[in-house]
């Protein structure tokens, strides 16, 4: 499956080249030294990385390493947990997204998200699409923008002909595509996924990992994944994060190797790494 | 220990065998079945007894008794005013209880920081619902018919919709915490994940899925608000068979005007009175009541299903 590295990695802009190694510095989204707190406990701590345009950029690591934390820093969705603060900086396109004036609401049309499990609105499948776009204030266009997200996400010619029946009678895999459709209507830049096929068959998660690929020649697209296959299929740039537990049994992530994928998979620089993804241990 | 023998047809047989009746799950299931009965049968027989009752009555003065004004004399009684009266407390409690008792819940389940005051107001609200209907009177009698008699004109039914509706409020605001608490966290992040706002997620999202759930909470709400007595009684409903309904009267003169009862006052109005045909008469009232909850509850639920059939497109 690494085989197929070299060949994907071609079709990728010139300042994500195999070799060439980003500066840490550049970046569509870049951290530094980010810490989460939940409470007065960090949950991930001093976590800098950067993630480059068009590319496919996969957190793996053990359950706990903080992986979806890090993800929703991107788009300010731990905002929507009390106890959460971030601390640090995390940088999009060069602007402090936790700076002051800087409305989480915004953001978030701007970096889209696709979550664990399928979570299609209980209305049509129409309706979930053209949500994002009416509270965006957009009234015209909306049919169109409908089929060209709908085709986009690979789904258009299975429901083109319920658009107005309910989400919920599409399977599992469907409403993930459903949900990766709603996520780009709003044309965002970034597409945050949180293991997106993590609750799909092996086939729909093919279809998931196919789209991924088309889809990030248009945007940037940051995957958490469980599963290390996955990484190594889809994602161009890979971070392992790993756990540490404190003595009173707090858990804390932090980013122990971030690297090309094809490096990270065949020739890592850490031990841990290479334990994780060797599968002796997580 | 176990002695590995070949598994032949004998040995399993004897393995699975077992009893077949098994006693106690048999006198649990007949123990279970006859308290269900015990407490229909006693609703049956009740119904049926007042229906027999209540029957004459209908056969003899039929849809005149529903309107006729209450009376002394037994033979021109009927419920006129109990229904006016009733009808419009139940208005109140819809009108001002609802979008209350609702806003309060959105604010406390949406809004509100997880905090110390959060909590002891929602423990606070838990502990009023279930305070006796008749204290929530005393407060009616001195917070809308003395206080603030002025803009409540006294014993009126505006006091009184408002003793019922505060009455309600805690119900009201416990079935939509539940209700608002029930909405799966994956349609509010979705909602978030593209660009929402909490007014937009609550409104188009949060809402929709509450409200089947928020509507059956207000039906067994407005219930207890119809069915009540003891409230009223001190809010200055009256309990008597003497007044006239003022027939051309606006309705503000009507919710203004220092006379009226409803329909559980008018039960035990009649219920008292030493002659008998009351007892008929009583028990038409009560078929009336139990008809007038009957239609209220249908409408309410007429209401969350269409609200169910809209949500979906």
């Amino acid at each position: 499956m690494i085989s197929r590295m070299p060949a994907q990695q071609l079709s990728v802009p010139v300042e994500g080249q195999v070799g060439t190694a980003p500066n840490e510095d550049e970046g569509i989204l870049v951290a530094r030294d980010l810490t989460v707190h939940y409470g007065s406990f960090p949950a991930i701590k001093d976590v800098s990385m950067a993630v480059q345009p068009n590319q496919i950029t996969a957190l793996i690591g053990p359950s706990g390493c903080g992986k979806s934390t890090m993800l929703r820093c991107f788009n300010r969705m731990n905002d929507l947990i009390d106890s959460a603060k971030v601390t640090g900086g995390l940088t999009y396109h060069g602007v402090d997204l936790y700076g002051p004036g800087v409305d989480p609401v915004q953001v978030r049309r701007h970096i889209g998200m696709v979550f664990q499990k399928p979570n299609p609105f209980p209305k049509s499948i129409y309706a979930n699409i053209a949500f994002g776009a009416k509270i965006a204030g957009i009234r015209s266009g909306l049919d169109e923008l409908v089929e060209e997200s709908l085709t986009k996400a690979a789904l258009w010619d299975e429901v083109k002909d319920k658009l107005h029946e309910s989400a919920n009678a599409l399977s599992g895999g469907q409403q993930q595509r459903l949900c990766i459709a709603r996520a780009i209507a709003t044309s965002p830049d970034v597409v945050l996924m949180d293991e997106p096929a993590s609750a799909l068959d092996p086939i729909a998660t093919l279809r998931i990992e196919e789209l991924m690929t088309e889809l990030k020649q248009e945007y940037t697209i940051i995957v958490v994944t469980h599963n290390m296959q996955q990484a190594a299929r889809v994602s161009d740039r890979t971070a392992f994060f790993n756990v540490s537990i404190s003595e009173d049994g707090h858990r804390t992530g932090r980013l122990v190797e971030f690297d090309d994928t094809t490096t990270i998979f065949t020739n890592p620089r850490e031990k841990s790494t290479e334990d994780y993804i060797t599968g002796r241990f997580g | 220990m176990i002695s590995r023998t070949a598994p032949t047809p004998d040995l399993v047989q004897a393995a699975l065998a077992g009893r077949r009746f098994r006693l106690v799950d048999s006198l649990l299931a007949g123990g279970l079945l006859l308290s269900l009965f015990s407490s229909l049968l006693v609703l049956i027989t009740l119904l049926a007894d007042t229906l027999r009752t209540a029957a004459p009555v209908f056969a003899d003065r039929g849809l005149v008794f529903v309107t006729a004004p209450l009376s002394a004399d037994p033979a021109k009684a009927g419920v006129l005013q109990g229904i006016q009266g009733s009808l419009a407390l139940t208005l109140f409690v819809m009108l001002i209880g609802f979008p209350l008792g609702v806003s309060a819940a959105i604010y406390l389940e949406e809004y509100a920081t997880d905090g110390g005051f959060t909590r002891f107001i929602t423990a606070n609200v838990r502990n009023l619902a279930g305070v006796p209907s008749v204290v929530y009177g005393i407060l009616g009698l001195a917070l809308f018919v003395n206080l603030a008699g002025g803009l409540t004109n006294g014993r009126t039914i505006v006091s009184g919709g408002l003793t019922l509706t505060v009455l309600v409020l805690p119900i009201m605001i416990i079935t939509t915490s539940e209700a608002l608490r029930s909405v799966p966290a994956t349609v509010r992040e979705a909602s978030y994940g593209v660009g929402a706002t909490k007014w937009e997620t609550i409104r188009h999202h949060v809402l929709p899925i509450a409200l089947p759930t928020i509507l059956t909470g207000t039906v067994l709400t407005v219930a207890r608000a119809f069915g009540e007595s003891a409230p009223l009684l001190l809010a200055g409903a009256l309990v008597t068979n003497f007044f006239q309904p003022s027939a051309d009267a606006s309705v503000v003169q009507l919710i203004t005007d220092e006379r009226y009862t409803a329909l559980p006052l008018v039960v035990f109005n009649w219920a008292r009175q030493p002659q008998e045909e009351f007892v008929q008469l009583t028990a038409a009232a009560v078929v009336v009541l139990l008809v007038l909850l009957v239609s209220v509850n249908a409408t309410t639920i007429l209401l969350r299903d269409r609200f169910e059939m809209k949500s979906l497109r």
